[in-house]
């Protein structure tokens, strides 16, 4: 079935990329969860669960390889949700090299189905870790006579979690109910549901109803701290029986339940004579879309607010003629435009993600190379679930991962260096990512040697970069960093490649309209901040005036805005440029630089817009400025690509366009000088 | 797998395969729809392979129809389970499918 034409392959890789990006998620949780002794048993189900379906799905793709290595880690994790290995740190080192190396797999077949790897070292140990397991547990079972016909149905794994129920001093209950058999997959649902919020349920047994043929009967075998009266006091429903098989040793009383749960009880039950969409609830909870289809989704909506803008628009003339109806055709209009901004946020709303699913990844991938590296190191992630772009989180993937090698391989040391300089032995590094207004900070530290601007300095020099005799600031040094071809290390390392690693994260960090700062004091450790826009489909920009017309700048561009005042600015080298607090930034007049006539009104108060592209920042000198907008960018076309420092036109309804600055060429000019 | 499963027994002849999502969708049609031959996983999500070979088993149409269960290797005390509930045979995953068909032929004989 491998061999097939591209599309069964495409499917492949989709369902196996979810599966992946699944267990690599749930490792990591398992990974903290190991740390605190809060491993939940639905968790456990759900791993082994992934890596059965990307087994099953190997094997019918063909895909002999990824099955047998999946195989192999199915088997460790149905041990270990038997509890019979110990979540211990070399099981967790082993589910993530299991699962680096499935990801290799999987990535070999998206270059070509035939591709593969050796995959014995991962099964070797896998195998050595089951080999080690130790006696079988002990049975809790004996002297509390449970009836044999019922423990005759529970799979190992069930009683493996009746076993820990029982160690817990929980009861076990029967709940019994009838439901008919037209409802019942959605009935029960409900009533699981609602008993997970008490306890653990175990096992679901359905059995016949002799009175009611159209009815099935089932016992939901579950594990709480309520004895069988507190739980059917909890429950309230008339038509559910509790049978106790075995009593709580350590009993909750129900006035201690908290009470949100009392009312989440009493609406449950509420529910439970099933509307349908019950159904969809409980047992279909996403749908993949391509992302393409959410873009077209977001022009339709921003096609509409133009044709809304046009509504208004008539209603003010209607209005302003004395026709009644214009006002109320304003209003509709109105009430239009508020929906149209929920739906706008709506369908904006769908396309962003939690970074997490990029953290995790990372996660693994800083194991790896720490393990190959000789260097123990460990990762703190914050704020995961703050949210982006779907398109945004796939685009950070290379410019993260290159930072994140370039910090455990040249800025953390290794054991003995760092003992030596007074450091903790274990490095450091810091993943977050916060809001800020309309963008996210993303943020690298990492706790290791630091850089020496000094060291930088006499580098350029040495590769004629810069001149001897430059002046330069720290920042501007740090900035180097940035330039193409630049390495303070001679020696070629496997892991962060040959110097062109800073310069690819900046093009990439700029191609996503995002800013990259570098901060770093030598012993202390380095910091790349990344200050991204939230979405890259529907921008908000900062309207602006000059010499009669008038430009929109992406909003994720401006640094600040701020009054020109010309005991500001100076003259370095012919040059304008702007004295801002600490450092000094290129001045560029945008009638000038557009060469476009200037307003003949000298005393008129001038602004400055600050921008930034990638690590550069620059001053924008325009006459006014407007509000922010919303604005969808369209390409000029293939006519007019020509154009330097326009990147697109936006609508701004009202049948009028304006056209968009491209910071990144703005900059360019600024700092080149010249024009456009 | 159960696409496996599926393939595997379509090519051989005069089958009409009920393939249903889940054990609750087997809970439903069972009782309504006589069929000949039942085979079940054992690890599913709703309700487990053992306690539908215990349902199948309390039905009266049901009582003697071949019932073959498929079990993960290193299961045994599930199979054993399954077996002692009435099962008629297994077979361990992962399973050629020729075993399949030999063992389905030799269960409907």
């Amino acid at each position: 079935m491998g061999t097939g034409s591209l599309q069964p392959v495409a499917e492949f890789l989709a369902e196996a990329e979810d599966l992946l990006g699944n267990l690599s998620q749930n490792f990591s949780i398992l990974s903290d969860g190991a740390e605190t002794g809060d491993v939940s048993p639905d968790l456990l189900n759900g791993i082994f669960r992934d890596a059965h379906s990307i087994k099953g799905l190997a094997g019918m793709f063909g895909f002999d390889d990824i099955a047998e290595l999946s195989h192999h880690l199915e088997n460790l994790l149905d041990r270990l949700r038997l509890g019979k290995l110990p979540l211990d740190n070399f099981l967790i080192d082993c589910l993530f090299d299991s699962l680096s190396a499935l990801i290799g797999l999987v990535e070999g077949k998206s270059v070509n189905p035939e591709l593969t790897q050796d995959i014995s070292s991962s099964v070797a140990r896998i195998e050595g870790l089951l080999s080690s397991q130790t006696g079988v547990a002990e049975n809790l079972f004996a002297g509390l006579h449970i009836d044999p016909e019922l423990l005759g149905v529970l799979t190992e794994y069930e009683e493996h979690r009746l076993q820990d129920n029982i160690r817990q001093g929980h009861a076990l209950l029967l709940v019994k109910a009838v439901f008919p058999l037209d409802s019942f997959d959605v009935d029960l649902a409900s009533l699981t549901d609602n008993l997970k919020q008490h306890g653990e349920v175990v096992s679901t047994l359905p059995g016949q109803n002799n009175d009611r043929p159209d009815c099935l009967a089932f016992n939901v075998l579950c594990g709480t701290r309520y004895s069988g009266s507190a739980l059917q006091d909890i429950l309230d429903d008339g038509t559910i029986e509790i049978e106790e098989v075995v009593a709580a040793r350590v009993e909750e009383s129900l006035e201690n339940a908290p009470h949100d749960q009392l009312a989440n009880a009493a609406t449950a039950s509420l529910n439970d004579d099933g509307p349908v969409s019950e159904t969809l609830r409980s047992f279909s909870s996403t749908v993949r879309v391509d992302i393409g289809k959410l873009d077209n989704l977001l022009d339709i909506v921003g096609d509409l607010t133009l044709a809304k803008g046009e509504i208004s628009r008539i209603a003010e003339e209607l209005s302003g003629q004395g026709i009644s109806l214009g006002k109320d055709l304003g209003k509709t209009a109105h009430r239009l435009e508020r929906r149209l901004l929920a739906l706008q946020s709506a369908v904006m709303d769908v396309r962003m993600v939690p970074v997490r699913q990029l953290f995790d990844k990372l996660n693994r991938i800083v194991r790896r190379m720490a393990r190959d590296l000789g260097k123990n190191v460990e990762l703190e992630i914050l704020g995961g679930n703050t949210e982006l772009d779907k398109l945004i989180v796939e685009k950070l993937a290379d410019p993260l991962m290159h930072i994140i090698r370039n910090a455990l391989d040249h800025g953390i040391e290794t054991g003995p260096e760092r003992r030596a300089a007074g450091k903790s032995e274990i490095g450091r590094i810091t993943l977050s990512a916060a809001p800020k207004g309309s963008h996210v900070a993303v943020e690298i530290r990492d706790d290791g040697r630091g850089i020496d601007p000094e060291g930088l300095r006499r580098a350029a020099i040495a590769k004629g970069l810069i001149k001897p005799e430059a002046i330069m600031t720290e920042q501007d040094l740090f900035g180097l960093l940035f330039h193409s071809g630049f390495s303070t290390r001679t020696e070629v390392s496997e892991f962060s490649g040959r110097g062109v690693g800073m310069d690819v994260v900046k093009n990439n960090i700029s191609a996503l309209s995002g800013m990259i700062d570098l901060t770093s004091r030598p012993g202390e450790g380095t910091t790349l901040s990344l200050t991204l826009p939230v979405t890259l489909a529907i921008i908000k920009a900062l309207v602006i005036h000059s010499s009669g017309r008038d430009f929109a700048i992406p909003l994720a561009s401006v640094v600040e805005t701020l009054i020109l005042d010309p005991g500001m600015t100076r003259t370095i080298e012919g040059r304008e440029v702007l004295e801002l607090r600490h450092s000094t930034l290129p001045l560029l007049h945008l009638d000038q630089a557009f060469q476009i006539r200037a307003e003949k009104s000298e005393s008129k108060t001038r602004f400055v817009v600050v921008v930034g592209f990638a690590d550069r920042r620059i001053g924008l000198v325009v006459d006014d400025l407007y509000d922010q907008q919303d604005v969808v960018i369209k390409p000029l076309g293939k006519t007019l690509s020509f154009v330097r420092g326009i990147s697109g036109a936006a609508d701004m309804g009202n049948q009028r366009t304006i056209l968009v600055l491209d910071v990144g060429g703005m900059i360019e000019v600024a700092l080149q000088g010249g024009g456009l | 797998m159960r696409g496996l499963i599926v393939a595997t027994l379509e090519a051989m002849d005069d089958f009409t395969i009920v393939e249903v999502e889940n054990g609750f969708e087997a809970l439903r049609v069972l009782p309504r729809e006589k069929v000949d031959m039942v085979i079940t996983d054992i690890n599913m999500p709703d309700i487990n392979g053992l306690e539908l070979v215990k349902f199948i088993r309390s039905q009266p149409q049901y009582k003697s129809t071949p019932l073959l269960i498929i079990s993960t290797e290193g299961s045994d005390k599930d199979r054993e389970k399954g077996l002692a509930l009435g099962a008629d045979s297994y077979l361990n995953k992962p399973f050629q499918p020729e075993e399949l068909q030999r063992l389905v032929s030799q269960l409907l004989d």
